[in-house]
């Protein structure tokens, strides 16, 4: 397997979603190719600092918020 | 004005599924209803945050997102979940407060996100260096936060908005083509695209120099940029 393929079948390698065929391949590729390595590991760490940005505490919303938007709504859509 | 009081989500109604809550619902069960708005409200909330970086405009969106999921509740069908439709009301609204923001023309999530082949190549990693610090570290510092968030923000639209729903908010590909009206394979190619874009600002930031390895292969501007 050459870089350019590797690159092809990046998404599916980082999501654990390979074909096992393919998977072989392309470790046996990254297991002699430094470039390609720090690709994949660096890739990884770029998707893990989003979650782990996203797992930080986001403003609560103010309780009932939607509660509130949706009561006249729900009112007009009354079907008793 | 009298705000009229609605039926409290009850215990029974917890335990229902999204399906059976969105039939309740639709049969006048203004309780059900209210399961699934808090059900869902912080997530479409998280989501609006991280597209608009707003609290006001977050709930703004979060307000008018359950607003038009109550209106068009009969046009849903089952195909994708609850869940997955509603993502998509939200990015549309979304979408629609950022533009207007901008003073640009409002177009719909299937115009932003246009069905159309990618002819674009997938960008060619160019620095290639270890991290000086892991991801859990990194994160607790303010100014990386800043810029990390600056990064998502150049992304192009359509490549940003896979990202958050695929990586940030956890879709599947199915769900994510479907929350955008796009293909699988559009979702597929749009997430390497923002991935590797992301990837490449990332590590030239966050990047030990003494670790970089050069390509294998010749590039034009393959040298670090200053």
């Amino acid at each position: 397997m050459k870089c350019d393929e590797l690159l092809k079948l990046l998404n599916e390698y980082v999501d654990g979603e390979i074909d096992p065929a393919f998977c072989k391949e392309f470790e046996q590729h990254l297991a002699g190719c430094d470039p390609c390595k720090i690709v994949v590991d660096t890739i990884r760490k770029t998707i893990l600092i989003y979650k782990k940005r996203s797992d930080l505490r986001t403003p609560s919303r103010i309780p009932g918020t939607a509660s509130q938007a949706s009561s006249p709504a729900l009112e007009r859509n009354k079907r008793f | 004005m009298q705000r009229t009081e609605l039926p409290s989500v009850n215990d029974a109604d917890l335990q229902l599924s999204d399906q059976e809550l969105v039939n309740r619902a639709k049969n006048g069960d203004l309780s059900a209803f209210e399961t699934l708005v808090s059900r869902y409200e912080q997530r479409v909330f998280n989501l609006a945050m991280r597209m608009l970086h707003n609290v006001h405009d977050a709930e703004d969106v979060t307000q008018q997102t359950f607003l038009n999921a109550l209106e068009h509740l009969e046009e849903f069908r089952g195909d994708a979940s609850f869940a997955t439709w509603l993502y998509r009301i939200a990015t549309n609204a979304a979408l629609k407060n950022l533009r207007k923001k901008r003073g640009l023309p409002t177009v719909s999530l299937e115009e932003s996100t246009e069905l159309q082949e990618e002819r674009d190549t997938i960008p060619h990693p160019e620095y290639l260096a270890d991290w000086r610090q892991s991801p859990q570290e990194l994160i607790q510092n303010n100014e990386v936060r800043a810029l990390i968030q600056q990064a998502l923000d150049e992304l192009d639209e359509k490549h940003r908005l896979v990202f958050l729903l695929r990586d940030v908010e956890g879709l599947s590909v199915k769900e994510t083509a479907q929350a955008l009206g796009i293909s699988e394979a559009n979702v597929k190619v749009r997430l390497l695209r923002a991935r590797l874009q992301l990837r490449e600002k990332l590590t030239r930031t966050f990047g030990d120099p003494k670790t970089l390895v050069k390509p294998e292969h010749k590039h034009k501007n393959s040298e670090p940029r200053a």
